[in-house]
């Protein structure tokens, strides 16, 4: 029971994480708020999914003192951390800043023709002005 | 942020720290073989050290050096250098992206330099310009 | 504070919880993740490409598709930034 709650309390960690970002992207109704439940939940998904390459006992994915002996020997692979979820989550860091960029431009469009940002607001004047 | 003047804890810490993390920056570009960093991370500590001095100087004097024109130039640049790799490989008769056949004792390691520092260039590029648009929006 | 939203993140919360309970412990050596494909690249990378770092191995050259198709979103975005932002119109 004990190792069933150890192994499985970082998921639970996660989700509240994950909710959090989620109840702040429904509930709240300015639209900067939105976008900050939206970063929220985009970096607590890839804290989620490094957190599955960890290992007991292990270390960085990196191979220490290859050059100055000639060639290694055999590389034990339960000593080393996984790094294929590294790898996956770099690309998806690079592609949040990218998201976050264009949504930043586009409320600065939206303030500039309408002169607000929250959402009723917004949708009274859009209706108003055609 | 065009008209405000800074303090002057932000001149003199912001202009001195500056070189420092440029060449950090580089540091981590050209060190991801043997420890942690790469393409990415390097590129945007070097966009971050061009953020720094806007903060410190003001938006103009700094456009001045690297301009906007420059930003949108580099974006490109690392992409082509990235593609250009490949299509190098597919020159020498290899398939795309097959770094066994460049030229040098270790063929495969010298791909890798190749396309990290194209991979840096273009997300410095990328973050410069989208901050310089952001910025420059009245 | 709208009761109707607690709700429904509450209850969203529940069902990813109980969806979470079927993966394997964190930190076993032998979980599906740890077995399928990464003992190759953690074994073979070193010899096969002269790098250390496996990170920067798998991501530039066992997928280095990936990481091209990515760097072309990077300028993707910074182009529809420009887009967005940079126009010569005036707005009535």
């Amino acid at each position: 029971m004990l190792e069933f709650i150890i192994g499985h309390f970082n998921n639970a960690t996660y989700i509240m994480l994950m909710m959090i970002g989620f109840y702040a992207m429904i509930g709240k109704t300015n639209l900067v708020k939105k976008l900050v439940g939206m970063n929220i939940f985009q970096w607590s998904i890839i804290l989620f999914v490094v957190s599955l390459s960890a290992k007991r006992d292990a270390t960085i994915p990196i191979v220490f003192g290859s050059h100055s002996s000639g060639s290694p020997a055999h590389l034990d692979a339960s000593s080393y951390v996984n790094p294929l979820p590294h790898v996956l989550m770099l690309t998806a860091i690079v592609v949040g800043v990218a998201t976050t960029g264009v949504a930043l431009a586009l409320l600065l469009r939206i303030y500039r023709r309408y002169g607000t940002l929250e959402e009723d607001e917004l949708l009274k004047r859009i209706r108003s002005s055609g | 942020m065009k008209d405000v003047a800074p303090s002057i804890i932000l001149k003199v810490v912001c202009r001195r720290l500056v070189p420092f993390v440029q060449i950090f920056g580089l540091y981590v570009i050209m060190h991801g073989h043997s420890s942690p960093g790469g393409g990415f991370q390097g590129g945007v500590i070097l966009a971050s050290s061009v953020m720094l001095l806007v903060l410190c100087d003001g938006l103009e004097p700094v456009q001045r050096r690297f301009s906007v024109a420059m930003a949108t130039a580099a974006t490109s640049t690392g992409v082509l250098l990235y593609a250009g790799v490949g299509v190098l490989s597919l020159l020498l008769g290899a398939n795309y992206l097959d770094y066994g056949i460049l030229p040098g004792a270790e063929p495969r390691s010298l791909g890798m330099l190749v396309i990290e520092v194209g991979v840096g260039i273009t997300v410095t590029g990328a973050l410069v310009s989208i901050f310089y648009d952001l910025l420059g929006f009245e | 504070m709208n009761y109707l939203h607690l709700v429904v993140t509450g209850l969203t919360g529940l069902l990813l919880f109980l969806g979470s309970l079927d993966m394997p412990n964190t930190g076993d050596p032998q979980s599906a993740p740890a077995v399928h494909v990464s003992p190759r690249y953690i074994e073979d990378s070193l010899k096969e490409t002269a790098v250390p770092n496996m990170v920067t191995a798998v991501l530039a050259d066992y997928r280095g598709f990936d990481t091209l198709v990515e760097t072309a979103v990077v300028f993707t975005g910074a182009m529809a930034v420009l887009l967005i932002l940079r126009s010569h119109r005036e707005e009535q």
